[in-house]
């Protein structure tokens, strides 16, 4: 247990083994702690963008999601605006139609009524004709009273 | 375990007694015995605790270099997560410990640390393994633990001396240093106090190192060879405790080795104020 040259061979020893750990050994595992670093950091950027977008997207949907229910619910009202729109114009148009109809069967009815007067004019004037005729006997001409029974027939 | 030719004494001497060898005299030869050992004087090494130191770092080089050079960015398998946790560990205590910028001191710090582990941990072989295997090679004494030989620690805390001189000398300038040396903390009146303060100062930086590292390492090993003594179906009682509490002393010592050189070398790079 002397002190001798021993200590010399260690410290030169452990010179150069400090050496070789600070050349070849050192550097590539720092490196590669300090790659693997960066991507778990890279990573969690990369984790923590994605969750940002995510949000994004989730808020523009909703915003997508209300808007088409906006859009929807204008639909639908000019929809029933239209409907009913549709409804009044028929309404309108039937009203239009009747108020036709009712006129054509009017004027129908009219013409119906004034044949059927003249007919019965006619018939009332040939019968009155008739009765004179046979009250009267041979007195009266028919040919000379038809003026008169014209007459007749019209104020009837 | 003791033979009849061997007393007590015998056996504890022999097993603190480095294979020294020389090559005075024109040979290699090796001593025989501790005062055969102090005949060779300082010119001699000790073949064991060199051979072991050695073995010890190129182990761990090799076995470091392998991940380092196939290292992988993504998920690592087994042996390198193991490297890149120690590499991590040590990493924080020297960005908790030194405020400079150096590329040095972390690989310093981890040769350090795996390093002297590596030679406590040899504290754990049982004691009589290696220097019986060691005396049916031939060699008369094998100390297994490098770190119980005083060269050994010396050794490395020269070594952490000379960084601290150079980095002391780099980052103040020779005049910074000698100004730091002398000039405080009595101002330039009291500059022999101050010389011997600051000297003392600087020196026990290596002298703790070193002692500190192979008095606990001697003392373990002692008390391993103690109880190498009882008979042996009793030794398991006392050498299973003190062996597990070992593993404490033994990552402790190194740990502490290194914060110490991190701490050292990090007022190295310190203005003085």
């Amino acid at each position: 247990m002397n002190i001798n040259a021993t200590l010399f061979g260690q410290t030169i020893m452990f010179a150069m083994f400090v050496w070789f750990c600070m050349k070849f050994v050192w550097p590539p595992i720092m490196a590669a702690l300090e790659a693997r670093r960066k991507q778990i950091a890279d990573g969690l950027a990369a984790a923590e963008r994605g969750k940002h977008d995510l949000d994004l997207a989730a808020r523009r949907s909703a915003e997508l999601l209300r808007e088409a229910k906006e859009k929807v619910a204008e639909i639908i009202a000019l929809g029933d605006k239209r409907a009913s729109e549709i409804v009044e114009e028929a309404k309108v148009k039937a009203e239009v139609e009747a108020g036709n109809i009712k006129a054509r069967a009017n004027t129908e009815i009219e013409q119906e009524v004034f044949r059927a007067k003249e007919q019965l004019r006619t018939q009332v004037s040939a019968v009155a004709l008739a009765g004179a005729g046979k009250i009267l006997g041979r007195e009266i001409d028919a040919k000379a009273h038809n003026d008169l029974l014209e007459k007749l027939v019209a104020e009837i | 375990m003791t033979t009849e030719a061997l007393t007590s004494t015998e056996y504890i001497r022999h097993h603190l007694q480095n294979l020294t060898c020389s090559l005075q005299g024109g040979h290699f030869h090796c001593a025989h015995d501790a005062a055969e050992a102090k005949v060779m004087g300082f010119w001699a090494l000790n073949v064991d605790t060199l051979g072991v130191s050695l073995v010890l770092g190129v182990l761990f080089l090799f076995f470091f270099r392998q991940v380092a050079k196939s290292v992988a960015q993504g998920v690592p398998s087994g042996a390198q997560n193991f490297i890149e946790w120690i590499v991590e560990f040590i990493d924080n205590s020297v960005r908790g410990s030194f405020t400079g910028r150096s590329t040095l001191v972390a690989p310093l710090a981890l040769t350090i640390f795996i390093w002297i582990f590596m030679m406590n941990l040899m504290d754990l072989i049982p004691v009589d393994y290696i220097p019986f295997v060691a005396e049916h090679l031939g060699l008369g004494h094998f100390k297994v633990v490098p770190s119980t030989d005083p060269n050994a620690t010396i050794g490395m805390a020269i070594g952490v001396f000379f960084l601290v001189l150079f980095y002391s000398i780099k980052i103040k300038g020779v005049g910074g240093f000698v100004g730091e040396l002398t000039l405080q903390p009595f101002g330039k009146f009291g500059l022999p106090v101050n010389l011997f303060l600051e000297g003392v100062n600087l020196i026990a930086k290596p002298v703790s190192l070193s002692l500190r590292l192979f008095g606990n390492m001697y003392a373990g090993e002692m008390i391993f060879i103690l109880i190498a003594l009882l008979p042996f179906y009793v030794q398991w009682t006392l050498s299973l405790p003190w062996a597990i509490f070992h593993i404490l002393i033994v990552t402790l010592q190194a740990f502490i080795f290194m914060t110490l050189t991190i701490v050292y070398l990090d007022m190295a790079h310190q203005e003085h104020h």
